[in-house]
């Protein structure tokens, strides 16, 4: 598989640059990262790209050369008038669109605001609505020890392990917590300090067929959030994957393919 | 050279168990699971009375500060303390130091204009006006501040707050956090256009270079002592160079925990269980608390991750000895204190020593004691340090002047009771 393109577009009066990870070949889909930003993603992004030619844009903030781009959107509103303005530039008109946890939030704002703007949407473990019975942990406040078993089915397990790797080198190390760092700051903005900023007002607009995705054991946000966005979505199905928690798309990869590959090509 | 007393207001008498039982002093542990409200009434008076005892024996300031939802100290509105500070101390030459309300938390800010301009008005013009960013956990978590906005809320609404004390005009602001459209502040203080400002932080350059820029004063609050602070005041005095600030030690305030008793010995033994508690049990703010990603600015974020403080010591494997060998607590007879402060005092070039003369589990009457005994024995040596060259201009300027010797004042005042 050829290393993704990097793309790299001015936006909003020239005041945000984000880069654009441009990979594989075939129709086009967005992919939109998580809170730990797009580097943890590239595996399975290189899955899809297999069969689409897959756009991942890196958060506002998280692009290299640009750390402030996160000051120039001061709420949901900027923020979804950002992304429109991304997705003409790059040409993309009503894509099918994959979203993971904030990046599942995200999707689903655009689909809701704009809803002829996505073809198909697939939500995987997304945050954004809130369930007194079942409220959501801050996942940037989660004890360091616990984050393994809060993220994974198997914390001991191959995914657990490359998500949390570090690289040995004291330079690499520093640029690669930097990252993630500044991707939960980034995106954090937008939902701190609870994620429900009123997704629930507007999500009845989206009318994109979705594929609701969700890691059985996810323990961020609660699998019985899936009949939460289900019920709320005119068109939705969900797949619920076996031995995985918020992050399925990592830890049971070829299980969530197969649900999606099916729902795309339906 | 000023000496001002510092207090936290901390929880005195936690369970001997608590540091097993939770995780951190901060927002874990559940009131009332520990907490007692008659006796946190009897702290908070406590806390008021030992400030005052500090004025009265001869302190140029008492300082204030705002924390949330922790065991470690927890005057949630500093100028609650700071209006009876004011009040207590009228006709006593003592400066009042909020150190102070926070000002990401508070909206609209000009709240806390106000309120810092009510107690320069109480006090006759004897207030320092500090502001904080705010702990982490105090800001982000307790009030819910954004983590990547709170900088920039902070530097807004300082500059909203420095405005509104002296605009002659009704003026809008049209901010990115804040907007009022008229802003017309009742009352003023009575400094204009605006009280010494003081500046705490905990070593991060861009919080000194922003104060260097606005020339307040820089305030390190570090709990590891001036033996261990070499390097952020080396740094902040190179930028100053840089920057073309001058040299005046008033630039800087240093806190530093203190415990004088007759001999080196008897300070040793009398302290270790207090020293012990305050860094068990109060300052115990696990990673996860304090270091939230974004409430760093990019390049801070940076800076921090290379200096890795992931190798820095656990205070629970140290034990009293250790913090004072350490440095971390100056403890002694006045001679060893006053030798050691003097040594502190120079090296890093402090022109105001925030004592914190209580700390962890100190019941009041050590706390006097201790105010006594380095009011008496330990200030008088410090208190003509750097005045023969510098002028204090963050200081008010109605408390500039030479005063009485602190040895009079704490007579006087052993005579009155």
């Amino acid at each position: 598989m050829a290393a993704p393109e990097t793309r790299r577009l001015k936006l909003w009066q020239d005041r945000i640059e984000t880069e654009i990870e441009v990979s594989g070949s075939g129709p086009p889909l967005v992919y939109l990262h998580g809170p730990w930003g797009l580097a943890p993603d590239r595996a399975f992004i290189a899955r899809l790209a297999a069969s689409h030619t897959v756009h991942a844009p890196k958060f506002p903030g998280t692009s290299s050369g640009d750390t402030e781009a996160a000051h120039q959107l001061d709420d949901w509103h900027d923020l979804l008038v950002c992304y429109g303005e991304l997705f003409d530039q790059l040409g993309l008109t009503a894509p099918p669109m994959i979203g993971h946890s904030f990046g599942g939030l995200l999707a689903a704002e655009i689909a809701a605001a704009a809803p002829k703007s996505v073809s198909r949407l697939v939500l995987i473990d997304p945050v954004g609505l809130w369930l007194d019975a079942h409220p959501v942990p801050n996942w940037m406040l989660l004890p360091f020890k616990a984050r393994p078993a809060a993220l994974f089915a198997e914390p001991e397990g191959e995914a657990a392990r490359r998500f949390f790797e570090m690289p040995t080198d004291a330079a690499e190390r520093v640029e690669t917590l930097a990252q993630l760092n500044w991707s939960l700051a980034c995106t954090g903005k937008f939902v701190w300090p609870i994620a429900d900023r009123g997704l629930k007002k507007r999500i009845h607009r989206i009318s994109a067929p979705t594929l609701i995705v969700w890691g059985d054991a996810d323990g961020v946000i609660a699998p019985v959030y899936a009949e939460e966005f289900s019920k709320r979505i005119a068109n939705a199905r969900i797949a619920k994957i076996a031995r995985a928690g918020h992050l399925p798309h990592l830890e049971q990869p070829d299980a969530v393919m197969k649900a999606l590959t099916a729902f795309i090509a339906s | 050279m000023k000496v001002c007393m510092f207090h936290l207001m901390p929880y005195r008498d936690l369970p001997a168990d608590f540091d097993q039982r939770y995780n951190s002093a901060f927002i874990d542990p559940v009131w009332f699971d520990v907490a007692d409200s008659e006796k946190v009434g009897q702290y908070y008076n406590a806390t008021l009375d030992e400030l005052l005892y500090a004025a009265r024996a001869g302190f140029h300031g008492v300082c204030t500060n705002q924390h949330h939802q922790n065991v470690y100290g927890f005057m949630a509105n500093p100028s609650l303390m700071g209006a009876v500070l004011a009040k207590e101390t009228n006709g006593q030459n003592v400066a009042i130091i909020q150190l102070g309300s926070t000002l990401p938390s508070t909206t609209p800010p000009t709240r806390i204009a106000e309120e810092y301009a009510m107690l320069d008005c109480i006090s006759g013009g004897r207030l320092v006006a500090g502001f904080p960013t705010g702990l982490p956990s105090d800001a982000v978590i307790s009030n819910g501040v954004v983590p990547i906005d709170q900088r920039e809320r902070y530097r807004e609404a300082l500059a909203l707050v420095i405005k509104s004390w002296s605009a002659r005009e009704i003026f809008p602001w049209n901010g990115k956090h804040y907007q009022l459209g008229m802003v017309n502040l009742w009352p003023r203080p009575i400094q204009q256009p605006h009280p010494p400002v003081w500046i705490p932080g905990a070593g991060i350059s861009s919080t000194a270079e922003y104060v260097l820029d606005h020339d307040h004063c820089f305030c390190h609050l570090s709990y590891r002592g001036f033996k261990n602070a070499k390097d952020v005041t080396d740094r902040y005095w190179e930028m100053a160079a840089q920057k073309g600030r001058d040299d005046n030690p008033y630039r800087l305030s240093f806190l530093q925990l203190i415990g004088v008793a007759d001999s080196d010995a008897e300070a040793e033994d009398l302290y270790a269980e207090h020293a012990e508690y305050f860094f068990h049990k109060l300052l115990y703010s696990p990673l996860h608390y304090q270091a939230i990603p974004g409430c760093l600015e990019y390049g801070a974020m940076v800076q921090q991750l290379r200096h890795n403080p992931r190798t820095e010591v656990d205070p629970h494997d140290l034990k009293a000895k250790d913090f004072y060998e350490r440095g971390y607590v100056v403890v002694g007879s006045p001679k060893t204190v006053r030798e050691q402060l003097l040594d502190g005092i120079k090296s890093l070039r402090m022109g105001h020593l925030l004592a914190l003369l209580h700390f962890g589990s100190m019941p009041t009457e050590v706390c006097k004691n201790n105010i006594d005994l380095f009011a008496r024995e330990v200030l008088p040596y410090l208190k003509d340090q750097w005045d023969d060259r510098y002028e204090d201009r963050w200081w008010p300027e109605r408390l500039r002047a030479k005063r009485a010797a602190p040895a009079m004042a704490a007579a006087s005042m052993a005579a009155a009771s």
